[in-house]
């Protein structure tokens, strides 16, 4: 809140300063009419006082570590610790995404996140007809809990944390891990890490849905529910925008997205009987770091302090853990050239930087190589080495929110706060995001923004250096990774084997008994559990919850 | 008047990524074309049968899950087995230059990488089109 008299002082000045600014302007026009932020939106010339006439500092921002959480969730951010470093990594078989994880572990990469391909990802063994030339291609196979133990062999499951994009078999994925960490002696309630377990963002932009809504919302709500009492320290979900961002949207459409996803999620759990601050402390979130440096910061400020306020006067949670937005960032893998694939490496400094300083718990750097195929060694290596060295030489990382203050920064903060919790306030009108999303919505929003932003980049109103202009005569980039058809057979071939030798009867009973859990109102996980314990296979299991819930239909919009 | 062209946008296979198809579906869309847009996870039987059952000039999939080198010459020989190979068959999306070649043997007519815009797509599309 800044005093009155002194802001009409600066509203005299200001009118001055533009009047001279604009005479100036009739011999030296500036090289755009309109100046836009990555999103979109339009940016002034000068930002002061008057565009955060409101501001309160302990309103607005707080201290770090407490409400509303502007600044951050810790008190000291990254002075006490770094974030994670954490590499998205998975391809081929569970041997080879074994290798190379060890081999992050290694470079001094903190924790594992697991990709997984796409069969596994929408419940089907490799040797079903759908996974006919996908298997092993974006991630790793896993058809069984063999394969779980394989992907882990040698990770001692109580030092790492880790995270695993999976969805609608997020229940059978995490139940494998379990499993895994058993037989390595661990137990459950020593387990780190988090299960991605977002379905909505799946209808919205990912894809990999199975089941309806109603359903896929009772399994994440089971998960909740079990995690709370048996693997307390797990990160039961991770609401995305990352997706949705990826999808096209704007900085403030993934942050109203994403929370408005978040609300659909608490109003489940609490429908479904849970009390908000037993789980809402597990809830992390998922967002993109894009080029517009500043508008990012910004955002992921915004992101905070909004949810903080839903958290707070919507759900009227008490304990300030449920209040306190955790994320992880990945840098955005659509704003990356096929052309001239090094200056990539730039674009992924500029995003490490907005992460950083919009203060994310864990952090994913995207490879020169990605616009063009899975990552090499070489290239994931300097992905690290960007963090790393923003980590250990940028000196960014010295003091908390650094940007805090800045007109700009509190105003556009302001900004995507305000935009954002328009479209939760429009959501909520629809009837919540699982009917915003059947209706076709926020898809149509997402789109509508995608194919602006396409045609700035054929109008040039938007330049892509390397793609639409300072353009080179490129070569076809040589040494990409290659995934080879072979994967899909060995798998097959595993998948006969352990059917096999495992005691088919107990899987046999085990499925029986799941179903009766998806048919009744039990919770589904130790169900699940037991049946992965026999090694029954994902797509067994998938299979019998298919047959219970029925399949998704996606409602097509362009 | 022409009849305007009909074009089947296709997503083959697993991907979910399909900014690239409905972007590509709406420039079509405004460039004056008749689009249909199959939705997620279509086989290359479904796909060939919509493109014959719809009466469509152009089949255009996309593809960015790296399953390319399987599922776009099945969706060609497909089309050969229906005798319906005077339909345009175009592809976009991540695949690498090394697997162009087979891939046009193969019998997709062009394949667009990142980067191309959308009007040199209805360019080739107009200018090889069946008359």
């Amino acid at each position: 809140m800044f005093d009155k008299d002194k802001l009409s002082n600066i509203e005299s000045s200001l009118i001055e300063y533009e009047k001279e600014t604009e005479k100036l302007l009739e011999k030296r026009p500036e090289r755009k009419k309109v100046f836009k932020s990555g999103s979109g939106e339009p940016v002034k010339t000068l930002y002061t006082p008057l565009d955060i006439e409101e501001f309160d500092y302990s309103d607005s921002l707080g201290m770090p570590g407490s409400y509303p959480y502007t600044r951050g969730v810790q008190h000291n951010m990254y002075r006490g610790k770094l974030w994670t470093m954490r590499m998205y990594a998975g391809f081929a078989t569970a041997e080879e995404s074994n290798k190379r994880y060890k081999y992050l572990v290694e470079q001094g990469s903190s924790g594992l996140s697991v990709a997984f391909d796409l069969p596994t990802q929408i419940g089907y063994d490799s040797d079903h007809a759908l996974a006919e030339g996908e298997v092993g291609k974006v991630g790793v196979a896993i058809d069984s809990l063999k394969d779980m133990e394989t992907l882990f062999d040698g990770i001692p499951l109580d030092k790492v944390s880790t995270s695993m994009t999976i969805n609608a078999p997020a229940g059978v994925l995490l139940a494998m891990y379990i499993a895994v960490a058993e037989k390595q002696g661990v137990a459950a309630n020593q387990l780190r890490g988090t299960i991605q377990n977002d379905i909505l963002k799946e209808y919205i932009a990912r894809g990999t849905y199975i089941f309806p809504t109603e359903p896929s919302m009772r399994l994440i709500t089971d998960i909740f529910e079990y995690c709370s009492k048996d693997v307390p320290k797990w990160n039961t979900i991770s609401i995305s925008g990352y997706h949705i961002r990826e999808a096209g949207s704007t900085a403030a459409q993934e942050v109203g997205f994403t929370l408005a996803d978040g609300i659909a999620y608490v109003e489940a759990a609490i429908k479904a009987g849970l009390d908000i601050d037993d789980f809402a402390p597990r809830l992390s979130f998922f967002f993109n770091a894009h080029n517009d440096l500043l508008e990012e910061v910004a955002k992921f400020r915004a992101a905070r302090r909004l949810w903080a306020r839903i958290m707070k006067d919507r759900f009227h949670a008490k304990d300030q853990k449920s209040m306190a937005l955790k994320f992880h960032t990945q840098t955005g893998g659509s704003t990356l050239t096929a052309q001239q694939p090094d200056n990539n490496i730039i674009r992924v400094t500029i995003q490490t930087l907005a992460a950083v300083l919009g203060g994310t718990q864990s952090l994913h750097t995207n490879s020169r190589d990605e616009a063009l195929a899975l990552p090499t060694e070489d290239s994931v290596r300097i992905a690290l080495r960007t963090q790393q060295i923003v980590a250990h030489e940028s000196g960014i990382v010295n003091t908390v929110d650094p940007f805090a203050g800045s007109y700009f920064i509190e105003a556009e903060t302001d900004r995507i706060e305000n935009e954002a919790m328009a479209y939760i306030t429009k959501i909520d009108e629809l009837g919540g995001a699982a009917k915003a999303i059947d209706d076709g919505y926020i898809q149509h929003e997402i789109m509508d923004a995608a194919y602006k932003y396409q045609k700035e980049i054929e109008s040039k109103d938007r330049i892509v250096v390397g793609m639409n202009q300072f353009q080179v005569e490129e070569e076809s980039p040589k040494g990409l990774l290659r995934v080879d058809l072979s994967v899909g057979e060995k798998q097959k071939e595993r998948l006969v084997e352990l059917k096999k030798n495992r005691d088919n009867e107990s899987v046999q009973n085990k499925l029986d008994n799941l179903r009766n859990a998806c048919e009744g109102d039990a919770n589904v996980m130790p169900f699940i559990l037991e049946a992965v314990k026999v090694y029954a296979t994902l797509g067994e299991i998938t299979q019998v919850m298919r047959d219970v819930f029925g399949e998704y239909q996606q409602s097509v919009i362009i | 008047m022409e009849n305007p062209i009909r074009v089947l946008v296709a997503k083959p296979g697993l991907d979910g990524h399909d900014r690239g198809a409905k972007v590509i579906a709406r420039a079509l869309r405004d460039a004056g074309m008749e689009v249909i847009y199959t939705g997620l996870r279509q086989t290359p039987e479904q796909i060939v049968n919509a493109a014959i059952q719809e009466d469509v000039d152009v089949v255009a999939v996309s593809i960015l899950s790296g399953a390319h080198g399987t599922l776009l010459p099945r969706i060609a020989e497909l089309l050969k087995q229906q005798d319906a190979e005077d339909i345009l068959f175009v592809a976009g999306g991540v695949i690498p230059d090394d697997d162009i070649p087979e891939l046009l043997t193969s019998g997709v007519k062009a394949i667009f990488t990142p980067g191309t815009t959308t009007t040199e797509t209805v360019e080739f599309i107009r200018n090889n089109v069946r008359k």
